[in-house]
């Protein structure tokens, strides 16, 4: 305890105690020091955070760890992110990618649906998400995960993922799931650094340069929604979808959880999901919620729909439906 | 006085808890909207629908390397049709191993004895085949009606069809009219088990 101030003061060596028994006459040494710390503030800030930035693994300018929360940057300042974050790409990957800010439409919420009846478990769904949202090739990652059930029991925990026999078999049926962009969301309830949260159209975004990995939100997760980018993700540069979104598919840094954002970058643009697109049965429907005509709200007016896991109170936006 | 000093208190108190809460929204992240204008105007829904009536490749190579396709009505016109053949055993010459399994259909269920170049309805209406969707629609109406509703098929393109256009199948993109049910295919893209994850043995679970 050596390093204790001996001087009343706030406490924290800030040196804001006085010169013992020191009157300040004219100018005191605490007017002095805030006029230096005024002057100099600006730039000596940033040259002093630099050893922090220094403990990154990454190669993080000063610029991108001092980014203040994502909202509170203006349209300049967002350019001037998103054109940092495309050349962190052409460097780390060499690969020409664009990076947008895709907000939300006014008048949209999405929804999503999924015919049981239908699916095969042919995971055409899951490999189509991970080409789309520029996943880890090494681990097979994707945001959706398809569950082969025994007929009879609705139960997702007793799911095996690790079938490979020919589909569907006639005893199994195939549940796909992917976040289900809960209106309640448990996992932006956990964050302890608000690098999560639902949009205005219900996606539940993720901001991966404010995320600081803690993993609380995959705990919180009732539907193991959530991954980890547990290495650098490593991508052939001809296989990186260049088309990114700055809070969806651009590729993830290590360290930071990411998870599905019913493809943001397309379905903000008015185009369909990657995986729906991709499902040669026509198992999903996709569209805005808020509409009374789309064929979303059809499907939740006119089947037998349900959402997983009602019990908990998430309020998904994710709806799976039995033909009759 | 004593008590109205006290209410001013409590209102302030109250407000300053309040506050935070009214202004929750404010802080919160992610408030802004596109700014793209979307206009009115709907853009296509395209159904890839039949060119036209199938024709049978005859194993032939016209003059010019291109391969001789046949009609239907080359044969068809000159032999007797056979009202009673509903399986594929029974197929002979072009037919011969045709995979049929859709129901006690009998071919002229479907296929037109009095022009092979088109369809028959159920009752009796000629039916041509780029609109075989009809034809299916007779018998599979809650399909039909889903496909309309856009829950069957599958689709590509635009959910929002002012910002683009959309592509769709007809029945027979995905079935095959003579045996519709959807074979058994081997799954893609097989997970990789995480560190620590016990895998069961691949599709020999069946114990729950």
């Amino acid at each position: 305890m050596e390093d204790q101030p001996t001087n009343d003061g706030c406490g924290s060596n800030c040196g804001c105690h006085g010169e013992p028994g020191g009157e300040p006459g004219g100018t005191s040494r605490r007017t002095l020091l805030k006029a230096a710390g005024v002057t100099l503030g600006a730039a000596a800030f940033a040259k002093a955070l630099s050893p922090i930035v220094n403990w990154s693994r990454e190669n993080l300018s000063v610029d991108e760890f001092l980014q203040k929360h994502y909202r509170e940057l203006d349209k300049d300042q967002l350019a001037a992110v998103l054109r940092h974050l495309e050349e962190d790409a052409r460097k780390n990957y060499g690969a020409e990618v664009t990076i947008g800010d895709h907000r939300p439409q006014k008048g949209v919420k999405f929804g999503y649906a999924l015919n049981l009846s239908i699916c095969i478990g042919c995971r055409r769904c899951a490999e189509a998400c991970h080409h789309e949202n520029n996943h880890d090739r090494g681990t097979n990652n994707s945001y959706i995960r398809v569950l082969e059930m025994q007929k009879g029991s609705m139960d997702m925990e007793h799911g095996n993922v690790h079938y490979d026999h020919p589909v569907p078999h006639p005893d199994k049926f195939y549940m796909p799931v992917q976040c289900q962009q809960c209106d309640n969301p448990p996992c932006v309830h956990v964050c302890p650094v608000e690098a999560t949260w639902k949009e205005d159209d219900g996606i539940v975004v993720v901001d991966y340069n404010w995320c600081i990995g803690c993993r609380y939100c995959e705990a919180a997760c009732p539907y193991h929604a959530r991954r980890f980018n547990w290495t650098k993700p490593s991508i052939p540069k001809e296989e990186i979808n260049p088309k990114q979104s700055y809070l969806s598919n651009r590729i993830r840094p290590q360290g930071v959880m990411e998870k599905c954002t019913f493809c943001l970058h397309r379905t903000r643009e008015g185009q369909m999901p990657a995986c729906l697109e991709a499902c040669p049965t026509g198992a999903r429907v996709f569209g805005n919620l808020l509409d009374p005509e789309s064929e979303i709200r059809k499907v939740i007016d006119n089947k037998r729909v349900f959402v997983l896991k009602e019990e908990l109170g998430t309020r998904p936006s994710f709806f799976y439906f039995f033909d009759e | 006085m004593f008590f109205g000093v006290i209410a001013v208190i409590a209102i302030w108190f109250l407000g300053a808890l309040a506050m935070p809460w009214l202004q929750r929204d404010r802080d919160r992240p992610g408030r802004a909207f596109s700014d793209k204008v979307i206009g009115e105007t709907l853009h296509p829904v395209v159904i890839h629908r039949p060119d036209g009536p199938p024709m049978v490749d005859s194993g032939k190579l016209d003059a010019h390397g291109q391969p001789v396709m046949v009609a239907c009505a080359t044969c068809h016109d000159t032999r007797e049709p056979n009202f009673n053949t509903n399986g594929g055993a029974q197929l002979k010459e072009f037919h011969l191993g045709l995979n049929y399994s859709h129901g006690d259909q009998t071919c002229l269920s479907c296929h037109n004895a009095e022009d092979y170049g088109t369809l028959k309805r159920a009752d009796g209406r000629t039916l041509e085949y780029t609109d075989t969707m009809q034809l299916c629609a007779q018998c599979h109406g809650p399909q039909f009606r889903d496909y309309q509703n856009g829950s069957h098929g599958g689709m590509t393109g635009y959910w929002d069809l002012k910002q683009g256009p959309r592509e769709r199948n007809t029945c027979t993109g995905c079935h095959d009219p003579h045996h519709p049910k959807f074979p058994q295919v081997m799954p893609v893209f097989p997970p990789k088990p995480i560190i620590g994850e016990a895998v069961k043995p691949a599709g020999k679970d069946h114990s729950h």
